[in-house]
C-alpha cells in the first residue's frame, strides 16, 4: 500500500497536502473498503455458510427460501435486526450498555489494517504486525465485560465474567504458541513471515517440525476459546445462561456481538493461513501482476475460509466444556505445551541451523498420511450409511 | 409376608396404637394412632423381615362425612417385595400429626404437599411450607368443603360462560 | 454504580470478603425443562444450594378428576406427562379397572404395551436428546427428534394423536391396530436400533461429554431409596428393580427382557452418565418388547364391556405403572358414584425434584444443568 500512495503523491494527486496527512487519509479510505466492502459481506456469507453446513450436518436443511438457496438469509436477518426496537433497560448503566457492543467490533475490525490479502493489498505492514493483532484482539474483553456489568442482571454478569476470565486465560497459550514462528522468521511482520514459506506445502512452517505442528494446533484451539466458540462458548450458553452477557441486547446491538465472533472467525482463519500454512503464496504461473494478486487474494481467502470451515464442524460436533475443566485444560495443559514448543523449537534452531530442514518432508508425509486416513473414514462411513435415513436435498 | 403377617408382627410389638386392619380391602390397610405413628414406621423400616425401605406414597384424603383427614401411606419393600398401607387418621379440628421425615425422607415433599392441599400439620417437619400454590394462599384446595377464592391479587376467578 | 435490589450476604472468610449471590433459574429459562425455578445461591460458580420452587404448572388435575369420573379423566392423564403419555393412560386405566373389578382382554393388553413401550422410546430420546443440547452438543438433539418423529407418526396412525394421545380407555384400548401396522413398526424397528449404537459412537463415550457427567450428582443407592427415586434414576445408582419385571402387570410377565442397572462405568456408580446409560439401554429393551408382541398377538376384542357411568364399589386401589420417568403410583379412592372420590398421582419427577436440593450443594451451576437432564424431570409430572 504504501509504494501505492508513494506513487500517487509523486504524481502530484495531492498537490500541497503534508505527507502524514495523505497516509493517514488513504489508509483511513483502504480500511473502509477493507471493512465495507470485504468484511461486512464476508460476515454475512459466514453466517449463511454456518446455518448451511451446520443444518447439512444435523441431516436437515437450514434456510432456503430467502434468495436463490437462502444466500440472503442474512441480508433479511441484518435488515429485521435494524428494524427492531433498541430495548435499554431501566436499570441498565445506558452508556456502557450502548457502547458495549462496539468495542467487541472494534477488536475483531481493528484487525483488517494488518491482515495480508497478497503480496500488494495490506492495508499496513507494520513491523510489529503479530503483536498488532494480540493486542487489538484483546480488545473484546472490554467489550464483553462492559456488556455484563451494565446489564444490571446476574446472569449477564456471571456470563460477562467468565467470558472475560476465558480470553485473558486463552490469551496466553495463543501468543505462546505464536513465538516458534516468531523465533523461525526472526520478524513479527505478516508479509515477511508469509514472504519466508513458499507455495509448496513442504515448506509451510506447520510442517517444519513437530513443535511448530503442535503449535498449530494449539494457536487454533486457543482461538476458538478466545472468540468464545464451542467447545467453549460458555458465555452464550444457551442452555445454561440465555445469553450470556448479550442476555438483554437486541436488535442490532444484539447483531453486533454475533457479527463480531463470526468476523473473529475468519481473522483467525487468517492468522492460521499466514503463520502457519504459506499465507498467499502462489506457484509461479503468471507474470500479469493483476491476475497474481488476484490469485494470491483468492488462495489466501480459501485457505483461511476452510478453517473458519474446521470451527463451524467443531461446534456441530462437540458439547461444551464446563468452566473449570477450561481453565485447567488452558493452564495445565496448554501453557507447559506452549513453554515446551518454544524451547523445542529454538533448540531445533541450534541444532538444524538452516532454515529448511530434512524433517519437514516427513512432517509433510504425516499430514498427507493423516489427510488420506480421514478420507478413507469418510469412505467407510458413507459406505454403510443407509440413504434413506438422510435428507439429501440439492445442496 | 402376606399382609396378615405383618399385621401380626406389628400388633404384636405395638398393641394397642394399631386401631384396626382391614385385610378384605384391595390393599389390606392398618389404622395407626398419630401419637405412635413414628415409631410404627421406623420398626416397619428396620424391621429385618420387613424392611419397608420405599414410602411409596403418601396421599391425604378429606373425609368430611366422618369429620377427619386420613393421611394415607403406601410402603414398598425393595428387598423382600412387599407392599402394606399404613393410615392415620387426624381431626378435622386439630390436623396435627407428627411428620415422618425421620424415617423416610421422601416425606419430606409428600408431607409438603398434603400440608399445602389438605391442611395436615406436621410436626418436627424441617420446612412446612407450602409447595404447589403460592406462598399467600389461603385455603386448602383440596378440601370437600374449600370454597374458591372470589379473587386473587386482584384478578377475578369468575368468568362468563362463553356459551351464553 | 451498584446493582440495586439484589440481596448480597456479605462474609468474611479469612480476610477475604466473599459475597454470596442469590440467583433465580427460571420459570422461564431454556433449559430446566419446562416451568420450573430454582433459587440457587451461589458463591462465584460453586452453588451453596439451589432450591427448587414448583407449582408454576400446577392444574389441580387432582381435583378435576373428582367433578369429570373415571371416564371423563382419561385425557387429563395425558396431560401428566405429556412426554409418554401412554404410560400414564395405563396408569388410570389399571387403577380403575383394579378398583372396579374389570378385566382388559386380551388383545387390548397386547395394544397397551405395544403403545407403552413405543412412548418410552420417544420420551427416552427426548430425554436423552435434551440432556446432549444441554451439555452443548446441538446435533445429537436433532437426531434424537428426528428418530421421536417416525415414533409419533406410528402413534398418530394408531390413534390419531401426536402428543397427547387419550388411546386407551377403562377396560382396554380405544381402537385396534390399523391394518398394515405390524409391517410399519417393525421397519421402523429395524431401522432404529442400530442407531442407537450410532448415537453412542457420536456423543456417549465423548470425551467432553464423560468428562461433564462422570462423578457428577452422584446418589448412592440408599440415598436413591431413601427419597423415593424410582425408575432408571434409581437403576442409574445400582439397584435392579423394575415393576414390570418385578411386579409384572398386564402381560409384562410373558415378554422376555433384561433391566439395565447403571455401572459406574465411566465414573462412580450413581453419576449422571450412568443414569444416561440406562436410558440409552432401555430403548434396546423396548424395540425387543415391541417385536416380541407384535409376534405374540391373539386376536380378540380390544376393549372390555364398561358402563357407561362406571360405579366402582365403596373402596381405594393403589397400583404402580413402570412410566418413563420411573413408577408412577395411582391412588383412587371411590365413594361408589360415577366420580372419583380421590385421585392421587405419585409421579417420578416429584421425588427427583425432591433430592435436587440435597445433591447440589457443592455443584456448579453447570452440573445443575447436568442434574437435572439426568434425572429426567418434566415440569407437568412435578406440579400435576
Amino acid at each position: 500500500m504504501k509504494e501505492f500512495v508513494d506513487g500517487l503523491i509523486a504524481n502530484g494527486s495531492f498537490a500541497g497536502m503534508p505527507v502524514e496527512m495523505v497516509y493517514a487519509l488513504m489508509m483511513l479510505l483502504f480500511g473502509a473498503i477493507v471493512v465495507f466492502g470485504f468484511a461486512l459481506p464476508l460476515v454475512t456469507l459466514t453466517v449463511w455458510v454456518e446455518r448451511r453446513v451446520w443444518a447439512r450436518m444435523q441431516s436437515r436443511v437450514g434456510p432456503n427460501r430467502v434468495g436463490p438457496q437462502g444466500i440472503l438469509q442474512a441480508l433479511a436477518d441484518g435488515i429485521k435486526n435494524i428494524l427492531k426496537e433498541d430495548i435499554i433497560p431501566d436499570a441498565a448503566d445506558r452508556r456502557l450498555f450502548a457502547i458495549a457492543p462496539f468495542f467487541v467490533v472494534w477488536g475483531f475490525v481493528a484487525t483488517f489494517a494488518v491482515v495480508p490479502f497478497s503480496s500488494h493489498l495490506v492495508i499496513a505492514d507494520l513491523n510489529v504486525g503479530l503483536l498488532y493483532i494480540t493486542a487489538v484482539t484483546a480488545l473484546s474483553v472490554v467489550g464483553v465485560l462492559m456488556a455484563g456489568w451494565a446489564s444490571n442482571n446476574k446472569w449477564s454478569l456471571l456470563g460477562g465474567i467468565r467470558s472475560a476470565a476465558q480470553i485473558i486465560s486463552y490469551e496466553i497459550p495463543a501468543g505462546l504458541a505464536l513465538i516458534p514462528v516468531i523465533l523461525l522468521t526472526g520478524t513479527l511482520s505478516m508479509q515477511k513471515i508469509i514472504q519466508a514459506q513458499s507455495w509448496e506445502p513442504w515448506n509451510w512452517f506447520v510442517f517444519h517440525s513437530p513443535f511448530t505442528f503442535i503449535a498449530a494446533q494449539v494457536f487454533f484451539i486457543s482461538a476458538l476459546a478466545e472468540s468464545n466458540r464451542t467447545p467453549f462458548d460458555i458465555p452464550e450458553a444457551e442452555s445454561e445462561l440465555v445469553a450470556g452477557f448479550a442476555t438483554e441486547y437486541s436488535g442490532m446491538r444484539f447483531a453486533l456481538f454475533f457479527l463480531a465472533e463470526w468476523g473473529a472467525l475468519y481473522v483467525i482463519g487468517a492468522i492460521m493461513t499466514t503463520l502457519f500454512f504459506g499465507g498467499w503464496q502462489i506457484p509461479p504461473v503468471t507474470d500479469n501482476v493483476a491476475l497474481q494478486q488476484g490469485l494470491q487474494f483468492g488462495i489466501f481467502f480459501l485457505k483461511s475460509y476452510f478453517w473458519v470451515f474446521v470451527a463451524m464442524w467443531i461446534r456441530a460436533t462437540l458439547p461444551r466444556v464446563r468452566v473449570d475443566q477450561l481453565m485447567s485444560l488452558c493452564w495445565k495443559y496448554f501453557v507447559p505445551i506452549g513453554f515446551l514448543n518454544m524451547i523445542g523449537t529454538a533448540v531445533w534452531m541450534v541444532v538444524w541451523p538452516q532454515q529448511r530442514s530434512p524433517a519437514r518432508y516427513l512432517m509433510f508425509f504425516l499430514g498427507v498420511v493423516i489427510v488420506v486416513q480421514f478420507f478413507r473414514r469418510v469412505r467407510f462411513h458413507l459406505r454403510r450409511a443407509r440413504p434413506e435415513m438422510y435428507y439429501s436435498p440439492a445442496i | 409376608m402376606t399382609p396378615a403377617e405383618v399385621y401380626q408382627k406389628v400388633k404384636e410389638r405395638f398393641g394397642e396404637a394399631i386401631e384396626s386392619f382391614n385385610e378384605k380391602a384391595l390393599d389390606p390397610y392398618i389404622v395407626v394412632k398419630s401419637d405412635a405413628v413414628v415409631e410404627v414406621c421406623r420398626f416397619l423400616k428396620e424391621d429385618p423381615a420387613l424392611v419397608f425401605d420405599c414410602l411409596s406414597n403418601m396421599s391425604g384424603v378429606d373425609l368430611l362425612k366422618e369429620g377427619k383427614l386420613q393421611v394415607v401411606s403406601h410402603l414398598y419393600s425393595y428387598p423382600h417385595r412387599h407392599a402394606f398401607v399404613v393410615k392415620v387418621d387426624v381431626p378435622r379440628e386439630n390436623p396435627t400429626m407428627p411428620s415422618l421425615e425421620g424415617v423416610w425422607k421422601a416425606a419430606n415433599w409428600q408431607e409438603r404437599e398434603i400440608y399445602d392441599l389438605v391442611g395436615v400439620i406436621f410436626t418436627d417437619h424441617s420446612d412446612l411450607r407450602r409447595i404447589l400454590m403460592p406462598e399467600d394462599w389461603v385455603g386448602h384446595p383440596l378440601r370437600k368443603d374449600f370454597v374458591e377464592p372470589e379473587e386473587y391479587h386482584g384478578i377475578s376467578t369468575r368468568r362468563e360462560s362463553l356459551l351464553k | 454504580m451498584s446493582m440495586a435490589g439484589y440481596e448480597v450476604e456479605v462474609q468474611r472468610d479469612g480476610g477475604l470478603e466473599t459475597e454470596e449471590m442469590t440467583l433465580s433459574m427460571g420459570p422461564q429459562h431454556p433449559s430446566t425443562h419446562g416451568v420450573l425455578r430454582f433459587i440457587v445461591k451461589a458463591d462465584g460458580e460453586v452453588m451453596r444450594s439451589a432450591i427448587p420452587d414448583i407449582g408454576y404448572l400446577h392444574g389441580s388435575i387432582e381435583k378435576i378428576s373428582e367433578k369429570v369420573g373415571y371416564h371423563g379423566f382419561m385425557p387429563y392423564t395425558d396431560r401428566v406427562d405429556y412426554v409418554s403419555a401412554m404410560q400414564c393412560n395405563q396408569g388410570w386405566g389399571m387403577v380403575c379397572e383394579k378398583i372396579a373389578g374389570i378385566e382388559v382382554p386380551r388383545r387390548g393388553e397386547f395394544c397397551r404395551v405395544i403403545a407403552c413401550e413405543l412412548g418410552r422410546i420417544a420420551s427416552h430420546l427426548l430425554s436423552v436428546g435434551t440432556m446432549a443440547q444441554d451439555i452443548g452438543g446441538m446435533t445429537p438433539f436433532v437426531h434424537a427428534l428426528r428418530e421421536r418423529e417416525k415414533i409419533n407418526n406410528l402413534l398418530e396412525e394408531l390413534c390419531g394423536a401426536r402428543l397427547t394421545f387419550n388411546y386407551m380407555r377403562v377396560g382396554g384400548v380405544a381402537w385396534d391396530l390399523p391394518a398394515g401396522y405390524s409391517e410399519k413398526v417393525l421397519a421402523f424397528l429395524d431401522q432404529f436400533e442400530p442407531l442407537v449404537d450410532e448415537y453412542n459412537d457420536l456423543i456417549s463415550y465423548n470425551k467432553i461429554y464423560v468428562e461433564r457427567l462422570a462423578n457428577v450428582g452422584v446418589i448412592s443407592q440408599a440415598e436413591a431409596i431413601n427419597y423415593n427415586l424410582v425408575g432408571p434414576n434409581l437403576r442409574g445408582s445400582g439397584l435392579k428393580y423394575d415393576v414390570r419385571k418385578d411386579e409384572p402387570y398386564s402381560i409384562y410377565g410373558e415378554l422376555d427382557f433384561d433391566v439395565p442397572v447403571g455401572t459406574g462405568e465411566v465414573g462412580t456408580l450413581g453419576d449422571c452418565f450412568d443414569r444416561y446409560m440406562v436410558r440409552i439401554r432401555e430403548m434396546h429393551e423396548s424395540c425387543k418388547m415391541v417385536r416380541q408382541c407384535l409376534v405374540m398377538m391373539p386376536t380378540g376384542p380390544v376393549l372390555a364391556k364398561v358402563a357407561r357411568k362406571l360405579k366402582p364399589p365403596v373402596g381405594e386401589a393403589y397400583i404402580r405403572v413402570e412410566g418413563s420417568r420411573g413408577d408412577m403410583g395411582w391412588y383412587v379412592v371411590s365413594d361408589g358414584s360415577e366420580f372419583p372420590y380421590r385421585t392421587k398421582i405419585r409421579t417420578g419427577s416429584f421425588a427427583a425434584m425432591g433430592i435436587v436440593d440435597k445433591i447440589s450443594r457443592g455443584l456448579m451451576i453447570a452440573d445443575l444443568i447436568a442434574l437435572i437432564a439426568s434425572l429426567d424431570v418434566v415440569a407437568p409430572e412435578v406440579d400435576r
